[in-house]
């Protein structure tokens, strides 16, 4: 089964043809799509300011990390099953689409940094929890979440465009 | 022809409106470092909030909280504002004759002007050794707070629908 063949399996399913022909509910579900990313962005780019050393320097990242973790992952399932929603009403066609696909790899790449920075960094935190600046691996982990945020982003709106 | 409809057809044609139409990359552009800046009000608008309803942070004063957060709400109102009128300027029949825009700018008066009975009843002490009374009035006036800004974010995405 090629990827179409499953995004046109996916696209005929009841809910995600309900949602294509609603002249409603696919600008709630992208309402609140866009409410979650101002959270994730929001949340996760307090923690990287932190991990570059740039803010809340009086906060251990331990505890910054526990305080705002939570909002993120929440958010961040928000905003991938409302993404999906949206995705299933046209996957054939968001497939083709250079933004969104662009948008995906982005959003990949940011979790295979984040993964690797706490199997690998975070796994000492305990050493560095209150060391300015905050250790190198610290601080590329921060810059290159904030680049693909920010990218994640600007590609996500792109996609309205295309 | 009302009087917002000529106001449109001239903002329409000046330079800056047809310049900002011609290079398509500007609305996407703009569009993004709005939504952004979205995120840095409500991530610290949320943060603010919660903590004057008493929900988070107990531990820091008011005064701490806002300290935090202001600056960033602060520095990203600007942005809204500026990236705004880049829009309004590029597609101006699209905001100008759009009830939810409308709505949204009303909103945005309102909750402004909620921060004024909002600072009156802070007094830069740990929320609870504030009297029962002001707390309550605070949590309520920061949950109105919270759902003036998420509806906010509701009527911009609606703008494109309307």
């Amino acid at each position: 089964m090629t990827p179409t063949d499953l995004a046109a399996w996916l696209e005929a399913r009841r809910f995600a043809v309900f949602i294509a022909q609603s002249d409603w509910l696919f600008p709630t579900i992208e309402f609140v799509h866009v409410a979650a990313i101002a959270l994730v962005v929001g949340a996760i780019a307090m923690l990287d300011l932190r991990l570059l050393g740039v803010s809340r320097k009086d906060y251990g990242v331990q505890e910054l990390a526990a305080q705002t973790l939570p909002w993120t992952w929440i958010s961040f399932v928000v905003a991938i099953v409302t993404g999906s929603l949206m995705f299933s009403s046209a996957a054939t066609r968001y497939i083709g689409f250079t933004p969104f696909r662009i948008k995906m790899l982005v959003l990949l790449a940011a979790g295979i940094n984040m993964a690797i920075f706490h199997l690998t960094a975070y796994r000492k935190v305990h050493d560095w929890n209150h060391q300015l600046p905050p250790p190198n691996a610290a601080r590329v982990a921060g810059t290159l979440s904030l680049c693909f945020w920010v990218l994640a982003v600007f590609c996500g709106r792109w996609i309205g465009f295309v | 022809m009302t009087d917002i409809t000529r106001l449109c057809n001239w903002i329409a044609g000046t330079n800056a409106s047809i310049l900002i139409k011609d290079e398509t990359w500007i609305i996407p552009a703009v569009q993004s470092i709005h939504i952004l800046a979205i995120a840095a009000v409500m991530a610290s608008i949320a943060m603010l909030n919660l903590r004057l309803a008493g929900l988070i942070g107990r531990e820091q004063s008011v005064q701490q909280m806002a300290h935090r957060f202001l600056p960033w709400t602060r520095r990203a109102l600007p942005v809204l504002l500026v990236t705004g009128i880049i829009m309004i300027t590029g597609e101006p029949a699209r905001e100008l004759l759009n009830r939810f825009f409308w709505a949204k700018m009303s909103m945005v008066v309102i909750v402004v002007s909620l921060t004024i009975p909002m600072q009156h009843l802070l007094e830069d002490k740990p929320f609870g050794a504030l009297p029962v009374a002001k707390r309550g009035t605070l949590r309520a006036l920061a949950l109105i707070s919270l759902a003036l800004w998420l509806s906010i974010v509701f009527c911009g995405r609606w703008i494109a629908y309307a």
